[in-house]
């Protein structure tokens, strides 16, 4: 089960080698790899509750999207606010809006958990989309972007592209040290076990319900970090950063890197930026390009179809599954 | 707010809400008999608010638009079980979302293909395309009254076809008991087919015969689908019953709430079902 | 890494092995059980219906630590049923579960293992993907949570560690810690079964037809293990096997109809002229 020694080091080199991108002076593949690494905070954090708690979101976008309008809402219009307070604001404010919704929305399972975690997320698009709070489905501008100061020192200048890049990078490997320990944790092993087989963690005296919001609680508040960052990225915000597309997307792209792992969903985000980014491109398709989620879909078939265990799953083949597969057969 | 007021709003809830059941009898059957969530479901009501639009424009009428359409959907409907529901059925929800969810995607862009971009107006067929007075400055639209009707006519069939036909009786005993079921020599798949396709005829007839309302535009599908589920959360999963008072339910609601306080009207489906998920998980009809 | 060794030893768990002999000799011998004691668990007309069919129908028994109680019946008599009310997989429909001088009867399951009462299943249920020792090591955690502690490596507990291997070599696993769950024999599956169990140190014990699907080699291990085990726990054992129920059994309780037909030793069992008309087995009861 051991991983070997050089792959334990990978992703230390991986995020060395990223560090070092912005000397390429590319500045559309560095916003484009910003943006890879928010969509990795993001789909990490739906990792921990899809991959590794056994619970299907249809609605993680909400929380994504309510740490935006957490930020375009809480500073003032035309000045910068501090990232030092905004940051662990907004994420607070979506950590608890998911320990609110995680009470409702885990009283179900299965089938019903999708969808209710769908209608709740659409609640919350219907608050920022029909009532003035968030300059309704206009959204609101975010003119100035946050600042970090230590005293009168710029720690970074978030209006420098290469020092936002170099932020989201050292968030994202954060949250990927992070997750690693927590889920190599006993909080973990519970969770793990709470997906393969719920019942039997409660007949071992788990409280399985305050694990599950834990995950939930925690996931919500990550998604919420991506959000945040998200909103930084484009200067606005509006109801589609909410919207059931987003939770659709999100979801592709932990399937497709592969979930149950947290490699996945970054390779995942990587790949379906990258997708996107190539099938919308007009000078390859021409008018197609327009059409792009034609493929985009086809392509989220297929791998519904034919690569359940996405990106990851073609070099890796996990005992888990293995196991699994033999257990089935018998 | 007078009674003649109250009894337009009362009808509009009406309407709305059994609008609302067939779009969420077909969803609730599909999960219930076959365990698939299929978020494409609502895409098929836009199939057929499309359909009705263009084919009553080139036939010039909105009935033989629909006795067009609906042979479509219904082929449409097996097909695709046929073609790619079917791989789904062993399968972990997840994939079931990601796959229908994909569809979603290809649906819209087909759409666009075919049929662009633009909103268009369905015109209500001559026959029904009056009003009803209520007061001097207050009437009816008898075409909703019509949709209503053909929308209760539908509903008792459902229920006969579920409780009193051999059909529906196989319908509910795969429902409850798949190897039994087939042990008797009752070919299950071909169930599957049909209600499948039942399932998705409902839905897409509701978007032809609701199209003269509600215009024909992109992207109509993804909200009725949503509420459908609300719809189904409440009723509870494979209940037609549950479908069909929780439907109702919300069709009030929204009704009124649009009317009462309109700022919040958005919110109030939502709230009832955090009240009901509170009060009864599995919904008001689910088994626990 | 010093923790006092307060864990599972052989106070606790019995080694693996124990000595060779016939079931029968073995039972002579450990005839002689202690029960005088207050009970640590009664149930007090403990019932269950399932809508209108009464599973479970006013019973009453006793356990005490020391001593093992065997519930026989034919199949349908509710045993199952019993055991899922004594460990809050279902909540009765009336009547009280007396736990260490508190009514637990309705509490939830995981809240019911965690005040000390452990189950095996009938049938088996394990952590299919995870090898032996990560499914004990899971059930050893479960006592000891350290959820909060989220940085801390969960293969670093020693205690956990120790306890883990403790309920595999007493459950006579020691040599599978590595394999994967799935990958295990039928019998090395329901060992598992028994070892997740006492790896939660519980004091009542409620083991759901141990000994089923177990070929007799490992029948005679369990037997020997449960003899072991009556020394300082309460068990409460459902079994089909009749050899083993009189090899095990200090007190026999029969059930029928979700109602105790007879209760009292085994030789009381056997004379009781209620069960020789009664219960079908009845013959192979009395056969002596």
């Amino acid at each position: 089960m051991k991983p070997s020694r050089l792959a334990s080091y990978l992703p230390f080199v991986v995020v060395g080698l990223a560090a070092l991108f912005p000397l390429l002076d590319n500045v559309y593949y560095m916003q484009l790899l910003t943006r890879v690494l928010i969509m990795a905070i993001f789909a990490m954090s739906l990792d921990l509750l899809v991959g590794y708690t056994g619970l299907v979101s249809f609605g993680h976008a909400a929380y994504f999207g309510l740490a935006g309008y957490a930020l375009a809402l809480m500073g003032p219009k035309y000045e910068a606010v501090s990232l030092w307070w905004s940051l662990p604001a907004a994420i607070g404010v979506c950590a608890l809006f998911a320990l609110i919704t995680g009470t409702l929305v885990l009283r179900t399972r299965g089938i019903y958990f999708i969808m209710v975690t769908l209608a709740f997320a659409q609640m919350l698009f219907f608050v920022f989309h029909d009532t003035k709070l968030g300059g309704g489905s206009d959204g609101i501008y975010i003119y100035v972007k946050p600042e970090m100061l230590l005293g009168d020192f710029k720690v970074l200048d978030l209006e420098n592209r290469d020092h936002f890049y170099w932020l989201a990078l050292i968030l994202a490997a954060g949250v990927y040290f992070f997750l690693r320990r927590v889920l190599g944790s006993n909080i973990g092993r519970a969770l793990l076990g709470i997906k393969v087989n719920e019942h039997r963690m409660r007949a071992l005296g788990f409280p399985v319900f305050r694990y599950q919001l834990a995950s939930f609680t925690l996931s919500g508040g990550l998604a919420g970090l991506a959000g945040y960052l998200a909103a930084v990225q484009y200067g606005f915000v509006n109801p589609e950063i909410l919207s059931w597309h987003q939770s659709g997307a999100v979801l592709m792209m932990v399937i497709l890197g592969g979930m149950g792992t947290l490699y996945g969903p970054v390779i995942g985000a990587f790949a379906f930026v990258m997708l996107r980014e190539v099938l919308s491109n007009q000078a390859w398709f021409g008018s197609w390009a327009g059409h792009w989620q034609l493929a985009m879909g086809s392509i989220i078939m297929l791998v519904a179809l034919y690569m359940p265990r996405g990106l990851a799953g073609l070099f890796v083949k996990p005992v888990v599954t293995e196991a699994e597969e033999e257990a089935e057969d018998e | 707010m007078d009674l003649a007021f109250f009894l337009i709003q009362l009808l509009n809830g009406l309407q709305y809400g059994l609008l609302l059941f067939l779009v969420a009898s077909g969803l609730t059957l599909i999960f219930g008999i076959m365990g698939i969530i299929n978020l494409a479901h609502g895409s098929f009501y836009m199939v057929g608010a499309y359909l009705a639009w263009s084919l009553s424009s080139l036939t010039g009428s909105l009935s033989a638009a629909i006795a067009l359409a609906i042979p479509l959907t219904v082929v449409l409907g097996m097909g695709l079980e046929r073609l790619l529901f079917r791989h789904l059925y062993q399968r972990d929800h997840l994939y079931q979302v990601l796959l229908t969810y994909g569809l979603i995607l290809v649906f819209e862009e087909l759409r666009s293909l075919i049929w662009g971009d633009d909103v268009h107006g369905v015109a209500v067929p001559e026959l029904l395309n009056y009003s009803i007075p209520l007061t001097e400055n207050l009437s009816y639209p008898v075409y909703r009254l019509a949709i209503s009707t053909v929308c209760l006519l539908l509903a008792f069939g459902l229920y006969f076809l579920i409780q009193r036909t051999r059909l529906g009786m196989m319908i509910r005993a795969g429902a409850s008991n798949r190897e039994m079921v087939q042990s008797l020599g009752i070919d299950i798949k071909l169930i599957y087919t049909l209600v499948f396709a039942l399932g998705i005829a409902l839905a897409a007839f509701a978007g032809m015969i609701n199209a003269p309302l509600s215009s024909v535009f992109p992207n109509m599908g993804g909200g009725v689908l949503i509420i459908c589920f609300v719809v189904v959360v409440i009723g509870g999963i494979g209940s037609v019953k549950g479908a069909l008072i929780a439907s109702l339910a919300i069709g009030l609601a929204e009704t009124f709430g649009q009317v009462l306080v309109p700022e919040i009207s958005g919110m109030i489906v939502y709230v009832l079902m955090a009240i009901v998920l509170v009060w009864r998980p599995q919904g008001l009809f689910g088994r626990a | 890494m010093s923790e006092p060794n307060s864990s599972l030893t052989s106070n606790q768990l019995p080694a693996a092995g124990g000595d060779p002999g016939s079931l029968r000799s073995q039972a002579l011998g450990d005839r002689a059980a202690p029960a005088s004691t207050e009970p640590i668990l009664f149930t007090r007309a403990l019932t269950r219906h399932f809508g209108g069919l009464v599973a479970v129908s006013d019973v009453s028994l006793t356990l005490h630590v020391g001593e093992i109680h065997v519930v026989i019946g034919p199949n349908g008599a509710g045993k199952s049923t019993l055991t899922n009310l004594l460990s809050g997989d279902l909540p009765p429909t009336s009547g009280e579960v007396m736990f260490e001088g508190r009514n637990i009867a309705g509490c939830a399951s995981d809240e019911i293992s965690r005040r000390g009462i452990g189950r095996s299943y009938q049938k088996t249920n394990i952590f299919l993907p995870f090898t032996v020792f990560e499914n004990c090591r899971l059930a050893a955690q479960s006592r000891r949570p350290h959820a909060l502690r989220i940085f801390h490596r969960a293969e670093r507990y020693t205690e956990i560690n120790r306890k883990a291997e403790a309920a595999m070599a007493a459950a006579g696993l020691g040599h599978r810690a590595d394999r994967v769950a799935a990958t295990l024999s039928h019998g090395e599956q329901r060992q598992l079964e028994i070892a997740m169990c006492l790896a939660t140190e519980p004091r009542v014990l409620l083991f759901d037809e141990p000994l089923a699907g177990m070929g007799p080699h490992e029948s005679q291990r369990m037997v020997e293990l449960i003899q072991q085990l009556s020394a300082n726990h309460a068990i409460m054992l459902i079994e089909h096997d009749m050899d083993a129920v009189f090899a095990l059994a200090h007190r026999l309780t029969v059930m029928v109809n979700g109602e105790v037909l007879e209760s009292g030793t085994p030789e009381e069992v056997r004379s009781s002229p209620a069960v020789q008309l009664a219960y079908l087995g009845g013959e192979e009861l009395l056969h002596e």
